[in-house]
């Protein structure tokens, strides 16, 4: 009896201490990464579109998305669209022209692709494919040697983003 | 005596070449010897400090449950180091990515701390986690480099390579880290041999 005693406290204790431990880093921690992650969108966004004058914050259901303009003129969306990467979730961010049917460019986001080969996909050579594209043109995108499915998957995320826009901003 | 005790992970004990531990980091991540560079310190930072934990408290964990302690501890360094690598070091957590959370389950790190933080002293502890640290490191930056350079024609992102090569890209895959690892192990056993 004592000796269950004793394990249960060691092990409780012992996972105590981590907890606490872990929740100060994390606390320490949050505001940083939240910027980070912030900070990523906003130069992605820049990077893209970079005659953006001011951005228009918009939600759809749990989505943001950001009207672009260029003074007074709206000319774009940007959005974070989401779905099945090789590795696990993939976020893209496309720039869309006004009419959702062509693709500025995309910068990826957040990805966990392997290591020097799906990882690729953020790439410029990879990436500038997309730039200017039409939505139904996405054939023609070259995908990189040995990532066949990141490369894939990018496509479809996009694509498919684009035909939800589509219907909900109608 | 102590400093023989760094260097048997560094050469004779090393992690990857001799005992052939931690093998899925190391063929995973070994694409460029940058991601290499920054796995092995991330692996050195957590068997360091989980090997100090695990020897300051090793008189007061019952041994049946020493397993699940030890992976308790090295999972809470190892998500320190991933939430430090997203906080500050942004691109490199983007580029490692899942890779990190896996030092968890990790086998080095869990492996020296049973068979060897548990029984001895501290500080034979922290010579022993620097030896297989750095033993590990330089393990995986030379695999990194060789395969980055035959698959990429690049190290740390360098041009080596003149522009007629054509890269193997086959290097950049799992078969071609099998392919290194395999090479380089051949070698050490090689090197080993004409010692005696």
């Amino acid at each position: 009896m004592k000796q269950i005693i004793k394990i249960s406290f060691t092990l409780t204790t012992i996972c105590l201490v981590c907890a606490f431990l872990l929740a100060l880093v994390y606390n320490g921690a949050q505001a940083k990464i939240k910027a980070n992650q912030e900070k990523l969108i906003q130069d992605s966004i820049a990077q893209l579109a970079p005659d953006t004058t001011r951005q228009e914050e918009l939600q759809l259901g749990r989505e943001k998305l950001w009207k672009l303009y260029r003074g007074d003129e709206p000319f774009g969306y940007a959005v974070i669209a989401a779905g099945q990467g090789y590795g696990g979730t993939l976020e893209v961010m496309a720039v869309f022209d006004l009419n959702l049917k062509k693709i500025k460019g995309i910068s990826v986001i957040s990805d966990s692709e392997t290591p020097g080969l799906g990882s690729r996909i953020r790439e410029k050579s990879f990436q500038s494919q997309f730039q200017n594209l039409a939505i139904n043109e996405t054939k023609q995108i070259e995908t990189i040697t040995g990532a066949t499915i990141s490369s894939q998957a990018v496509v479809k995320i996009i694509k498919e983003k684009a035909n939800e826009l589509q219907k909900s901003l109608k | 005596m102590k400093r023989k005790e760094v260097f048997k992970g560094l050469w004779q004990k090393n992690p990857i070449f001799r005992q052939l531990l931690g093998m899925c980091p190391t063929l995973a991540v070994t694409t460029t010897a940058r991601n290499g560079l920054a796995m092995g310190l991330a692996v050195l930072f957590v068997l360091f400090f989980s090997e100090l934990v695990v020897s300051l408290i090793k008189k007061m964990v019952p041994p049946q449950i020493r397993i699940a302690v030890y992976t308790v501890i090295i999972a809470t360094f190892v998500t320190i180091v991933d939430t430090v690598l997203k906080a500050f070091f942004f691109q490199i957590s983007r580029e490692l990515g899942p890779y990190v959370p896996l030092i968890i389950v990790n086998c080095i790190i869990l492996g020296r701390c049973e068979a060897f933080a548990s029984q001895n002293k501290v500080s034979s502890s922290l010579l022993d986690a620097l030896g297989m640290g750095l033993g590990f490191c330089w393990g995986l930056l030379v695999l990194a480099s060789l395969r980055e350079l035959l698959g990429f024609g690049q190290i740390l992102g360098v041009q080596i390579m003149p522009a007629a090569f054509n890269p193997l890209i086959v290097m950049i895959l799992p078969a071609g880290a099998f392919l290194v690892l395999g090479f380089l192990v051949a070698l050490m056993n090689k090197i080993e041999e004409w010692k005696t």
